[in-house]
């Protein structure tokens, strides 16, 4: 998939955000006034600016709103009804904390709860799609789950929850790629069966249907080199969780914090890239690539 | 559902259907153009036309893209820059014609020949032929010469028409259809209707080709032949055939010559026919055993009885037949290597023809009579049928070739038979029934007959006195006796050479000759622009009509800026190359269903103002006063016999007579109203047989097509050729040349036969390359199409498995190509479907930067490339002090199929272009618009 | 919108003959043609005339080689446009409700004032058979012609789609392969009609009908061997059959 910078963006800012939503719902850390209202600030920041850019590549941004009438059976409609959803009740949360001094709990649950959901529900997006079987596996929702909550806690600077889930992360994304690297090859598609001529002998693709580009090309068959995926994958892992865990792990210094997140956006981001660039799209197949 | 949304399911489609020909092919289908806000918006093919039959291919689907394409001239050049630059000026009409009829009407009165008047894949020869001829030059010719004249010619000499344009296989009832070397053909659609009908049938389909593509692909068997041995595989199918007593004798005896006696007395008349005193060739009479005329009532000729006399033995044809192709050199085992066809496989189609042709063969209840009286009761039909194309004409064997392949299909008497092969009118069309060739020149006169011809022996030739040509390109000489469409990949170089005499102006339509239509392209371009020592170009005029910013605009003096198809008049006329089907005549016009927006004129319109100018005879009465005022004019009123013009539908003064009839001043509105067309059906009992059927004949003489019945046996044995080879053998007063002796000795033989085609000078290339016609283009014109250059914007070459893993080569790779001519460094691509040692490419992608209105950087100028780079108009020089041509030596077809290569992995050349490169042109209209959003009325 | 209907009356679709596909591309123009004056927005073209010229386009003619296991490769031309699927994940995925499915033929369409040009639908296309148009910015896709098909201003023959109409070849069939009783029906199941990627779930309506078996005339040959038995194995044999035989005529 060619890897667009306003989904890698959105997904990544995103997922930070309303994970660090996720631990401010639940009370950590337990902040009110102004550092609530820096966090807070932080998170929809985050969130709202990541959900920004995914409109970026919108034909009719205009025409955006149409998009939550479809949550019935559309994954992007329900992604933004929860981030609505989520973005409001913590928006009420957040008043009560910043401004009123009140803790609402319950109300603070259900945003937490609803910010998980709109992970849940962007990663569902990617994950629902057959064509593309590197994403459609169980363990894409993990990874967008884990990641935002390891980013979540790390940013809401609870360093003791921040390194399990770092750890946790980082595990999901090692299985995500060891599991993922097989997924075209396991999904049964090939030439033969797009084609319905495998049965009949080796199956090649010969003239191109047009010499020039087309959409498709451009946005679904982009090729990564192997060694070149294989360096990203390792900076990525390391900015995103071996990095961070270190400097979580050494004597607390606010610089080191600043550093361990930032490493850590870098990470995912570099994640996230290698999440599009190195997802093969069934349809190559019928111009012969992957 | 009730939330769906509501769509308009009945939009109207458009304010008005005009019904006109296409143009971007010579299959010229019909198409109903649809117009908003008097604009075309929508093309469709026409469903009561007689050739597509509603069907329409890409090209003339995207016609939208061609009428409204950038690279449309505006108005008439003028060059100011050096020849190639693309430097000119824009001139008004006035100062066009003026200029031309400066240059032209002095030759005219003084020197005709000097002007070479040469068109291309234009579709009006019959006119711009009758121009030439009224203007007194002998050097006119379209460009059928390095086109297929071979088939053309092949056929007509052999059977009185060929495949091409001139019939087509009986698709309704044909069991087994087998193709020769084509990808794309004139015929297009409805070559593909039919095999489609074909395929719905479950009837099979052989391809005979190196490249397995297109018709091929679909083919249930593929024959992935070596190139240019095609005539060695078809006499060995003959030699099977024959053996096996799988041949039809009736059909034989009755309409060929195989019964016909051949003159066996040392002499003059060796291997000429017996004949009687009116003329008639002789057979021998079953019945009385007596030698008698081949047509006489009654007759019964015998394929086996000889003649005896003056102790000579006179044998028919068909003993000489028997003796030559029952040879064991004919045999499967014998050409299998040569051919790259396993034995058993062509045992294997030779058995499956004989079993279609002879146990599935079909009656039609259909009673008839033939040329002698005899009255048959049935319609005996053979349901295989054949068709080929460039594949083996355009090969130096290639007219012989084809003649192998007419004499196969009348060995098993497939031709105009049902399920066989079927004639169009104005076919089948007997040599005698064709002009010979005229070359005089008349200065201020007329010639005294059309330049092109069929020569019935050396008598016919155009040469002078001292035996040098009378044409430009050489046609009709010795060293292609029978070039029936003239030579047009001859006429520069001859030109520049100054040999056989300079001219002074060249003026040519429509033929992109400094491009892809020129063997030797850059050579051409020199030529075109080659200076004498005093600085002035060595061709001193050129004048040249395009409609669009060809290659070859650059390199004229003056440039006529044509229409496009959908602005103009045209004729599709039965006097030229109509649109017939084999059960009708037919023929088209095209009329102008939009106005040019920009100062251009239609060609022949210009070329009755020249000649109105010039007071040209034929154009003008003795007086002077012009006949016709423009070319619509021309259509309707001109007559070339008596009650014959160019249009055969709606004559007469009520519209109601077809074939012959008074001129009827409102022919095209009838036309119009009709569909743009006009369709006379054969009657049925007239539809097969038609070369022996009286009531063809008599239905053709009254349309026109004939002025008397013209009944004749097909010519398995043809007796021109034999005529000259007499005179290689020192028979005659006209004699050839020495050194050209042998060659006609060789390849004159009156019954086919094949030769290796491999040329001096290939030592080292061993590759054989070609090129196929993409069936989304046309020539270099497709290019400008912004939708078809989408599908083909560059092309690769194709090379085969073998060969890529010979050289280390992957798809992308850069591959240097040599031939001993020149040298070409291309991206390559892998095909499997391919002969092993065949390498090819797309033919007229590649184009010169600056040319087509595209940007410099387009893919058809860095990536796409011409392969004719690598093919000359001579051969490599073989020490006898000659230069030969890359030529077939009887009918001067450039063998553009016989070239050899040597391909070698190289690195992409710096630039990542194509090589050989060329300078920019600048263009005379600028570059296209970036981006389109095509909705017209809106 | 972006529901599927439970079911629908009728299954409109094309039936693609791989046997007879020449791969000529005029099913290709013909649709950028028609459906550049017709529904929605034109398909518009980028760079035309330029170094990297692309456009949209609905319907588009590939071509593969396949290498059986003996025998020569044989190349197969292989038009592609939607399928218009029984179970479309182009049409629940979409967020808008611009894609949908009709109930009354199952024809799936794209309605470009509700779409917002995300590409999601196709992302979800096994197929590619969805183009997002450069100048409009909305998804663009096989209409089936939906503008002809019931078109009360065209003749009745000509309420087929046009790729099917123009088709030189007679390649495309057009009908209700949802009536096991109409020709299209009928013709996949004589030719053993087949979907492009069953296993994707996608239920696809248009059928694609497979390359007959080829070269296999050698195979015939011991059937065939007798008619090539010869009359005679000398020339002079010969010539002595022809006698024989011409008496017979
Ligand atoms: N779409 C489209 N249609 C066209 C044209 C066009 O440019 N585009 N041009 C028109 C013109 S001017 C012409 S002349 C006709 C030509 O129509 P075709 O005769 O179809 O000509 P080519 O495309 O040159 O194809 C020649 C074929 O012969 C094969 N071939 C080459 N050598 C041999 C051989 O030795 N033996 C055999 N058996 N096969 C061989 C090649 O592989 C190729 O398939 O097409 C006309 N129609
Ligand atoms: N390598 C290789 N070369 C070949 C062949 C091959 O097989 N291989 N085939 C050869 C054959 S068979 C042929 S026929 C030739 C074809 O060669 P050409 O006949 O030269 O073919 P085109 O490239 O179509 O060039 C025709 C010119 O006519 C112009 N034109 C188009 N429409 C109009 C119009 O309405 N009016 C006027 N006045 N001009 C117009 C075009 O712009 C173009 O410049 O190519 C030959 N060249
Ligand atoms: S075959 Fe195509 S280009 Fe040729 S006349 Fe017919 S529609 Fe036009
Ligand atoms: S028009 Fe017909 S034959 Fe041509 S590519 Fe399309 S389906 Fe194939
Ligand atoms: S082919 Fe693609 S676009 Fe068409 S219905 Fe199926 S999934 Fe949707
Ligand atoms: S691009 Fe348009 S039709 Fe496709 S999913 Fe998005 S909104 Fe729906
Ligand atoms: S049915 Fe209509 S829209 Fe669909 S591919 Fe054919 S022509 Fe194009
Ligand atoms: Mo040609």
């Amino acid at each position: 998939m060619h890897p667009a910078p306003s989904v890698i963006i959105f997904t990544t800012l995103s997922g930070l955000g309303f994970g660090l939503l996720f631990f401010l719902g639940l009370g950590l850390p337990d902040v009110s006034g102004w550092v609530a209202f820096i966090f807070f600030a932080i998170a929809n920041a985050l969130a709202v600016g990541g959900l920004l850019a995914s409109t970026f590549h919108l034909g009719h941004p205009e025409r955006a709103w149409k998009a939550f009438t479809q949550w019935k059976t559309s994954w992007l409609s329900r992604e933004g009804w929860c981030a609505v959803l989520a973005l409001i009740t913590m928006g009420l949360y957040a008043l009560g904390v910043v401004f009123l001094g009140q803790r609402w709990n319950l109300l603070g649950w259900i945003g937490a709860l609803l910010s998980l959901a709109t992970v849940f529900t962007t990663s569902m997006i990617y994950t629902q799609l057959r064509t593309i079987p590197r994403w459609n596996m169980k363990l894409t929702p993990a990874m967008f789950l884990s990641f935002s909550l390891a980013g979540g806690s790390l940013l809401a600077g609870q360093t003791s929850i921040a390194v399990p889930l770092l750890l946790l992360a980082a595990l999901v994304q090692l299985l995500y790629w060891r599991q993922g690297d097989k997924a075209f090859s396991a999904s049964g598609t090939n030439l033969g069966t797009a084609t319905g001529l495998g049965q009949r002998g080796a199956v090649r693709t010969f003239e191109p249907p047009h010499t020039g580009t087309n959409y498709l090309l451009r946005e679904f068959v982009y090729v990564v080199g192997r060694n070149h995926a294989e360096k990203l994958r390792v900076i990525s892992f390391v900015l995103a969780f071996a990095l961070p865990i270190l400097l979580l792990l050494i004597p607390f210094s606010h610089f080191f914090a600043l550093l361990a997140v930032l490493s850590h956006l870098a990470g995912i981001a570099t994640s996230r890239w290698l999440f599009f660039a190195q997802a093969e799209h069934v349809v190559g197949l019928y111009y012969g690539k992957r | 559902m009730t939330d769906q949304p509501k769509i308009d399911l009945s939009p109207k489609v458009s304010d008005e259907i005009r019904k006109t020909t296409c143009y971007m092919c010579a299959c010229r289908c019909g198409i109903n153009v649809h117009m908003k806000d008097g604009k075309v918006a929508y093309i469709e093919g026409n469903r009561d036309h007689p050739v597509n039959k509603g069907v329409l291919c890409a090209k003339g689907s995207a016609g939208i893209m061609q009428v409204n394409a950038p690279s449309r001239l505006r108005k008439p050049l003028r060059r100011v820059g050096p020849r190639g630059s693309g430097e000119f000026r824009e001139i008004e009409w006035d100062e066009a014609i003026s200029t031309a009829v400066g240059w032209l009407n002095e030759l005219h009165e003084t020197a005709p020949h000097k002007l070479a008047f040469f068109t291309g894949r234009d579709q009006s020869q019959s006119f711009t032929s009758f121009w030439a001829q009224n203007f007194g030059t002998p050097n006119y010719a379209a460009h059928g010469g390095f086109c297929s004249v071979n088939m053309a010619a092949g056929g007509i000499y052999t059977m009185g028409g060929a495949f091409w344009e001139f019939g087509q296989p009986d698709w309704e009832h044909t069991k087994l259809f087998m193709l020769f070397g084509v990808a794309e053909d004139h015929d297009s659609n409805p070559i593909k209707m039919g095999i489609g009908k074909i395929k719905a049938r479950g009837a099979r389909v052989i391809g005979v080709n190196p490249i397995r593509s297109g018709y091929n692909a679909v083919a249930d068997d593929w024959i992935g032949i070596t190139p240019g041995t095609d005539g060695l595989f078809i006499l060995s199918l003959i030699h099977v055939l024959m053996k096996a007593g799988k041949i039809d004798l009736d059909y034989l005896s009755r309409y060929t010559n195989a019964p016909v006696l051949v003159n066996a007395a040392e002499g003059p008349e060796k291997g000429l026919f017996l004949r009687d005193a009116e003329g008639k060739p002789l057979v021998i009479d079953r019945v009385t055993g007596e030698p008698t005329a081949f047509d006489k009532p009654g007759v019964r000729p015998d394929l086996s009885a000889t003649y005896e006399k003056d102790g000579v033995t006179h044998r028919p044809v068909f003993h000489l037949m028997a003796e030559k192709y029952l040879t064991g050199d004919h045999a499967p085992e014998a050409v299998a290597k040569r051919c790259g066809i396993p034995a058993s496989r062509i045992r294997a189609i030779a058995a499956e023809i004989a079993r279609v042709a002879f146990d599935e063969a079909i009656e039609l209840d259909q009673e008839w009579t033939d040329f002698r009286g005899e009255t048959h009761s049935k319609m005996i039909g053979r349901p295989v049928s054949f068709h080929a194309m460039r594949g083996i004409s355009a090969h130096a064997n290639g007219f012989q070739t084809c003649r192998a392949l007419h004499v196969l299909q009348i060995l098993l008497g497939t031709v105009e038979v049902p399920g066989g092969f079927r004639f169009k009118p104005p076919y089948p069309k007997p040599v005698e029934a064709h002009p010979t060739p005229h070359g005089d020149r008349r200065p201020g006169r007329a010639l005294e007959g059309p330049h092109l011809g069929f020569p019935r022996g050396p008598e016919d030739l155009l040469l002078n006195e001292d035996g040098t040509a009378q044409r430009i390109d050489k046609a009709f000489t010795w060293e292609n006796p029978m070039s029936a469409h003239g030579l047009m990949h001859m006429v520069i170089s001859n030109a520049a050479a100054g040999d056989p005499y300079k001219i002074d102006t060249l003026f040519m339509y429509m033929a992109n000759m400094s491009w892809n239509s020129s063997m030797n392209t850059k050579g051409v371009m020199e030529m075109l622009s080659a200076r004498n020592e005093d600085g002035k170009y060595v061709i001193p005029r050129i004048i040249y009509s395009d409609a669009y910013s060809s290659e070859m605009v650059a390199y004229a003096d003056l440039i006529l800026p044509d229409t496009t198809y959908l602005e103009r008049h045209d004729c599709i006329s039965l006097l030229d190359r109509p649109i017939c089907e084999a059960d009708a005549a037919a023929d088209a016009i095209r009329w102008p269903v939009v106005e040019p927006d920009r100062d251009v004129r239609g060609f022949q319109s210009v070329l009755i103002e020249l000649a109105n100018r010039m007071s040209l005879p034929g154009f003008t009465d003795d007086d002077g006063t012009p006949k016709w005022k423009d070319y619509a004019d021309y259509i309707v009123n001109h007559q070339r016999k008596p009650g014959i013009g160019p249009l055969a539908g709606f004559r007469g003064e009520n519209g109601d007579k077809e074939g012959r009839g008074e001129v009827n001043p409102d022919q095209l509105n009838r036309y119009i109203e009709n569909g743009g067309f006009y369709v006379a059906h054969i009657p049925e009992g007239a539809d097969y047989y038609k070369p022996w059927n009286t009531a063809y004949q008599d239905w053709a003489v009254g349309m026109g097509i004939y002025d008397s019945p013209q009944p004749y046996l097909f010519q398995l044995y043809s007796e021109p050729m034999r005529k000259f080879q007499l005179a290689a053998e020192g028979h005659g007063s006209r004699q050839p040349p020495d050194h050209l002796r042998q060659r006609i000795k060789d390849t004159m033989d009156p019954l086919p036969i094949w030769y290796e085609t491999d040329q001096q000078g290939n030592e080292g290339f061993t590759v054989n390359a070609l090129t196929q016609r993409p069936m989304a283009m046309y020539h270099s014109w497709g290019t400008q199409n912004a939708w078809l250059r989408q599908l083909h914007g560059r092309n690769p070459l194709y090379v085969p498995t073998k060969l890529m893993q010979e050289h280390g080569l992957q798809d992308g790779d850069w591959a240097k190509v040599s031939s001993p001519h020149g040298e070409i460094t291309v991206p390559v691509m892998e095909m499997a479907a391919l002969n092993d040692n065949t390498v090819w490419t797309w033919n007229a992608i590649g184009k010169r930067k600056g040319t087509w209105a595209l940007q410099e950087d387009a893919p058809e100028a860095t990536k796409g490339f011409l392969l004719n780079h690598l093919i000359h108009e001579l051969l490599p020089p073989k020490g006898d002090g000659m230069r030969w041509a890359n030529s077939d030596p009887v009918t001067g077809q450039a063998a553009w199929f016989d070239l050899k290569v040597k391909i070698e992995k190289t690195s992409p050349p710096d630039d990542v272009e194509s090589q050989p490169e060329f300078a920019p042109i600048k263009s005379p209209v600028g570059t296209g618009p970036k981006d389109l959003a095509w909705k017209v009325g809106k | 919108m972006t529901q599927l209907p439970t079911s629908t009356d009728r299954k409109m679709g094309l039936v693609i003959d791989l046997d007879t596909c020449v791969g000529c591309h005029a099913c290709v123009i013909s649709c950028k043609g028609w459906n550049t004056e017709n529904y929605g927005a034109p398909l518009s073209d980028q760079d035309a005339y330029g170094s990297n010229p692309s456009g949209t386009f609905l319907n588009r003619v590939h071509s593969y080689e396949v290498q059986p296991e003996q025998g020569s490769a044989q190349l197969i031309h292989f038009p592609k446009s939607c399928l218009h699927c029984e179970d479309a994940p182009c049409v629940t995925v979409c967020p808008t409700g611009a894609s949908y499915k009709r109930a009354e033929d199952g024809i799936v369409l794209v309605n470009e004032s509700d779409c917002i040009g995300c590409g999601l639908c196709a992302w979800s296309c096994p197929y590619g058979a969805r183009e997002l148009d450069m100048a409009e910015g909305v998804m663009k896709k096989c209409t089936l012609c939906v503008d002809r098909i019931y078109n009360e201003n065209l003749p009745e023959v000509d309420r087929i789609p046009s790729c099917v109409r123009t088709c030189p070849a007679g390649a495309r069939h057009f009908g209700d392969l949802g009536d096991p009783d109409s020709d299209v029906s009928k013709l996949v199941s004589e030719r053993e009609g087949m979907d492009l990627m069953p296993e994707m779930g996608t239920k696809p309506v248009n059928k694609y009908l497979p390359p007959r078996a080829k070269d296999m005339i050698e195979e015939q040959i011991d059937i065939l061997a007798p008619l090539l038995a010869p009359v005679a194995e000398e020339p002079k044999g010969f010539l002595g059959w022809l006698d024989k035989t011409l008496e017979k005529l």
